[in-house]
């Protein structure tokens, strides 16, 4: 029975959202380490929520991206591990397309979650609510961005020693603008300035690296399984 | 050589590591590659050794 | 002519290239340095508002422009070996790598010691040197990645990729003084129009950018002769040319 190309990608998304939802404690880890990391913000700098309000937008955008980077190292590894991905790719149908239905659905469950938790992070470091719509449009942008980034990063590591430290190596020099623009205009919307500038800018970096990173982290994946 | 070209207008001591720094760049590269070239030919050389001893 | 260019696909005809060329580029690059340095540090008058610090721009100019040329050197070999899977192109890659980085921390030293007397500030968040900073990120990503791999050739494809998708960053580097509000000096020679600085400070300073040009291509050349070594071990010509 042969598959076409959108219920292959349908099959290969539900699967993974399939296999993220059978261990939660996968799920919940990247989401509680993003709470950490910016609970130690305010421990460590200052208890004054007036005075967190000005470096929010960068410690609120620096924790999302180390969670995310916490939780790429799964996009490839437990399938490269078990010979799925080797099937997968030989299975007829585009490896791109398989790669796009990998990716969204890690977004989905990592990127995404991050977006609806975001709020609470907000609150803790002073945040206004009137920023919150900005917050959170700026992070799903950036989030799915930073999962495609990570898919080439972890297409190229997979199965190395230390592939970890070598995938935030390559992944958050890439990573930087969207940080850099994230979080001015989440620091704008704060103030309550114009936000456009950067959120087009923002949606720009987005859409080109989801129309170019899956070639890209197709052929690191045929690199690597070659 | 006068003073005036040592100092610098007073600069000197930004300006001379700055070409310190520069002049350490381009002799690393030099004595670093000539090192890798070296241990290219040994383990070339080794590598032809052993072949040609497995040959016989 | 595209004989010539097919010749460069060949391991043994690019090392015995590289080998005789080697000499020549280092005595030329020694001679447009010379001038350079005799020219810039002794004959070009000072600035007008700079005085003699302008001077560090001899060493600072033509290292962060090298360190921009290298990695696109880099990138367009890695291009190539991917696309049509020549191996010496791997080489070229993996030869240039180190020189290209050891350029931009060159820059970014050099220019944190201008930066003192000039801005006030040995660094700035500023784009021109942050985009410089993650090209210096970017190298040793590139040079981390191909080492970490147990198969070579595997390691070169992957750093190859690693290196194309970076390539993005070069341009950002270049106009960043175009694009944002930069505590860095616009750019005075890669222009359209005339470059914006007198001939006696300028000549001194494209004869050292040429100079660091020439020395690049010495030291790749060396680096090439041992990247082709160490991917062409058993081959049979290989005999002969380690003699040398």
């Amino acid at each position: 029975m042969t598959v076409g190309a959108w219920e292959a990608f349908l099959l290969v998304l539900h699967r993974e959202l399939c296999l993220s939802f059978r261990r939660p404690e996968q799920l919940f880890q990247p989401l509680v380490f993003f709470l950490i990391v910016t609970t130690l913000f305010p421990l460590g700098l200052s208890l004054q929520l007036s005075a967190l309000r000005d470096i929010a937008p960068g410690v609120l955008w620096v924790a999302a991206l180390l969670s995310s980077l916490l939780s790429l190292d799964s996009l490839f590894k437990s399938d490269a591990d078990d010979g799925t991905l080797e099937q997968l790719a030989l299975s007829g149908q585009g490896l791109t397309l398989i790669v796009v239905a990998k990716t969204g659905a890690h977004w989905l469950v990592t990127g995404l979650a991050l977006v609806i938790v975001s709020p609470i992070v907000a609150i803790a470091l002073g945040i206004p609510t009137s920023a919150f719509a900005i917050m959170m449009l700026s992070l799903a942008l950036g989030t799915l961005t930073l999962s495609w980034l990570g898919a080439i990063g972890a297409g190229l590591t997979i199965g190395l020693r230390r592939g970890n430290v070598l995938l935030s190596l390559i992944v958050l020099p890439l990573a930087t603008p969207l940080l850099i623009f994230g979080a001015a205009a989440t620091d704008r919307a704060i103030s309550g300035t114009s936000t456009a500038g950067a959120m087009y800018f923002l949606a720009a970096l987005c859409v080109f690296t989801c129309t170019l990173a899956p070639w890209a982290a197709t052929a690191a994946l045929r690199i690597t399984l070659e | 050589m006068t003073n005036e070209f040592w100092s610098m207008g007073g600069y000197a001591r930004y300006v001379w590591p700055c070409y310190g720094i520069a002049g350490a760049v381009l002799a690393w590269n030099l004595w670093a590659a000539g090192r890798y070239l070296a241990a290219a030919k040994l383990r070339a050389a080794r590598a032809l050794a052993m072949a040609s001893s497995e040959a016989r | 002519m595209w004989t010539w260019f097919y010749k460069l696909a060949s391991p043994p005809y690019v090392y015995g290239v590289a080998a005789a060329l080697r000499l020549w580029l280092f005595g030329a690059a020694a001679l447009a340095m010379g001038y350079g340095l005799i020219a810039g540090l002794a004959i070009a008058p000072p600035d007008y508002q700079q005085g003699e610090a302008f001077r560090m721009i001899y060493v600072h100019v033509p290292g962060a422009i090298l360190s921009l040329t290298v990695y696109t050197v880099m990138a367009a070999a890695s291009a190539v070996a991917l696309i049509w899977r020549i191996k010496v192109g791997h080489a070229v890659a993996a030869a240039s790598a180190p020189i290209g980085a050891s350029f931009a921390l060159l820059a970014l030293v050099t220019g944190s010691l201008w930066g003192k007397p000039m801005w006030g500030t040995y660094w700035a968040w500023d784009p021109r040197l942050t985009s410089e900073l993650i090209l210096l990120f970017l190298y040793v990503g590139v040079m981390s990645l191909r080492s970490a791999f147990e198969d070579p050739l595997r390691g070169d494809r992957a750093a190859a990729l690693l290196a194309v998708v970076g390539v993005v960053n070069v341009p950002i580097v270049h106009f960043s003084v175009v694009w944002w509000n930069s505590l860095h000096q616009g750019a005075t020679i890669v222009r359209i129009g005339a470059p914006k600085m007198p001939g006696s400070m300028l000549w001194p300073l494209l004869s050292m950018w040429l100079g660091f040009m020439l020395f690049f291509g010495a030291v790749l050349c060396m680096r090439l002769q041992a990247e082709v070594l160490n991917r062409e071990r058993q081959a049979s010509w290989v005999r002969e040319a380690i003699k040398s």
